[in-house]
């Protein structure tokens, strides 16, 4: 649709109708996400997403790369599961190519999936916190994420966009430092959790924004595919880790998070408690990394025989698939991701209309989209 | 259900289908059969979409649906075959799965796939004057590096 397309659309809208929009310049859509909302007064008529503002097309790109460097740009969709992304990628080629990962291996990357869990959603939270109109919480979310962000760099060298994962193992052996950082972490962690729950769970003003906001029932969040922590806040069991365990998830010791009541509040809590589960995986393996390879034997150049791969990771936002399909060359013939935000953010009409406009700001925070992600 | 007591589903009431065993079971339908095929899987309790992909084999098109069952935990692909190269379409499955409703505007958008009856079929990442990036013989030798 061309400038005076659009134009001429906000003229004929109904008169009291009244169209804006938000972004994508916007610090609530965090990210180049546009929404076009229809309004009367302030109730939400109509929301629809325009995207591409970060289309990179991902998926053409990866049809040039060979099976070992397509992964690396993965981490560049959703930069906050950086992790689990690459693991996921790796997991479709392994499966590819029938190896078996060491033990040790299976521990790091559990390891590692869940420390990325726990900054994705710290940093969730503070900005939830932010859009809401609170600044400490941003603060005390990114105290806790620099500590794990510190963990990554002496083990990955990088903070961000990890690409720790190489098809049968991870790229290096842990830094010896490791495990020692990591306790030292979940002490603090584990004494800073409380001081979410009294910034914001128990704030009365918080709740009211919260309670009743962008309701979604259990079969819609069905219907719309939603996954993670949106589709869990509607009670819809889903964790790709209890459903179809990967990568040694069968022996982890933690309970898969469900709230019942579909609106923001329930999102919030899955995602709040979910981070004290993280901790208790954490726990569980930290000190039993078991000896052995970081790595299984691979040749230098991958091939993977003609045929389709999927494989099925729970990333911090919800379930990622990776969908290969080989001609038995050097290269993916096609390569599909299935994006947990892409499906998440097909709900957001259905939770918004016929809300207020302030609220779509609070629905908005605890789809906790990825806009990269989305776009691809 | 599993695999064969699939098969057997299907193939009771949609004898064209051909199936294929790699990953998953691949169940592959003539286009014009695919919405009938899936309002069937729909009421077996086949209610989660997990993603629809297109994939362009050169002489046809295939554009495949992910779903899973909740209650079985059974997972397979049920794929559209598109045979006509100049102007392919298939129907769409948004009234079954909303889900699909975005996805299949990404198909569109990619491969230049019509879905027919779809609410609101427009470009998603890209103006309408750009061509279908994800199709074979899409050639860009300026933006795409080739390793």
């Amino acid at each position: 649709m061309n400038a005076n397309e659009e134009i001429q659309d906000l003229v004929e809208a109904h008169e009291e109708d009244f169209v804006i929009n938000i972004g994508p310049q916007h610090p609530s859509t965090h990210g180049v996400l546009h929404l076009k909302v229809k309004l009367q007064g302030e109730t939400v008529l109509d929301v629809q997403p325009h995207l591409g503002y970060i289309h990179r097309s991902i998926e053409k790109m990866c049809e040039a790369s060979t099976y070992r460097n397509f992964i690396y740009l993965t981490s560049r969709m959703d930069y906050l599961s950086a992790h689990m992304n690459n693991q996921a990628c790796s997991m479709a080629v392994e499966k590819g190519m029938a190896l078996e990962i060491p033990e040790r291996t299976k521990v790091i990357r559990i390891l590692m999936s869940e420390l990325t869990r726990l900054a994705s959603h710290t940093l969730w939270w503070g900005a939830l916190g932010l859009d809401l109109g609170a600044t400490t919480p941003f603060f005390i979310g990114f105290r806790d994420r620099e500590e794990i962000m510190d963990i990554f760099e002496e083990s990955c060298g990088a903070r961000l966009t990890m690409n720790y994962n190489v098809p049968g193992g991870v790229m290096y052996d842990i830094h010896p430092n490791f495990q020692k950082r990591v306790h030292t972490f979940l002490i603090n962690f584990k004494k800073h959790l409380p001081e979410y729950d009294t910034l914001l769970t128990g704030n009365i003003i918080f709740q009211n924004r919260m309670k009743g906001v962008g309701k979604i029932s259990a079969e819609d969040a069905i219907s719309y595919g939603c996954s993670g922590p949106v589709a869990r806040g509607s009670g819809v069991s889903c964790d790709i880790r209890k459903w179809f365990p990967y990568d040694g998830y069968e022996g982890a010791q933690f309970n898969e998070i469900l709230e019942t009541d579909g609106d923001c509040f329930s999102r919030y809590m899955v995602r709040v408690r979910e981070m004290y589960e993280s901790v208790k995986i954490i726990e569980q393996y930290i000190d039993a990394i078991p000896e052995g390879d970081f790595q299984a034997k691979t040749k230098a150049v991958l091939k993977l025989p003609k045929g389709e791969f999927y494989s099925r990771v729970e990333t911090a936002r919800g379930e990622l698939g990776v969908y290969i399909i080989s001609d038995g060359s050097m290269k993916p013939y096609r390569i599909k991701f299935r994006s947990p935000n892409f499906s998440n953010l097909s709900a957001l009409k259905h939770m918004a209309t016929g809300g207020k406009i302030g609220d779509l700001v609070a629905i908005m925070a605890t789809l906790d989209l990825v806009i990269p992600d989305i776009d691809r | 259900m599993t695999n064969e007591e699939l098969k057997t589903f299907i193939s009771a009431h949609t004898p064209e289908v051909v199936f294929e065993e790699t990953q998953y079971l691949n169940v592959i339908v003539p286009a014009e059969k695919l919405y009938r095929l899936a309002k069937n899987l729909r009421s077996a309790d086949y209610d989660y979409l997990i993603c629809v992909s297109g994939v362009d084999w050169k002489d046809h098109f295939i554009v495949a649906y992910h779903l899973q069952s909740r209650k079985t935990k059974h997972v397979f692909v049920l794929k559209a075959k598109i045979t006509d190269g100049v102007n392919p379409s298939v129907d769409t499955v948004c009234d079954i799965w909303r889900t699909a409703e975005l996805h299949e505007r990404e198909v569109f958008d990619l491969f230049g796939i019509k879905f027919n009856n779809h609410p609101d079929l427009r470009r998603l990442f890209m103006d309408d004057t750009w061509g279908f990036p994800l199709r074979k013989d899409y050639v860009d030798d300026v933006t795409i590096v080739q390793l």
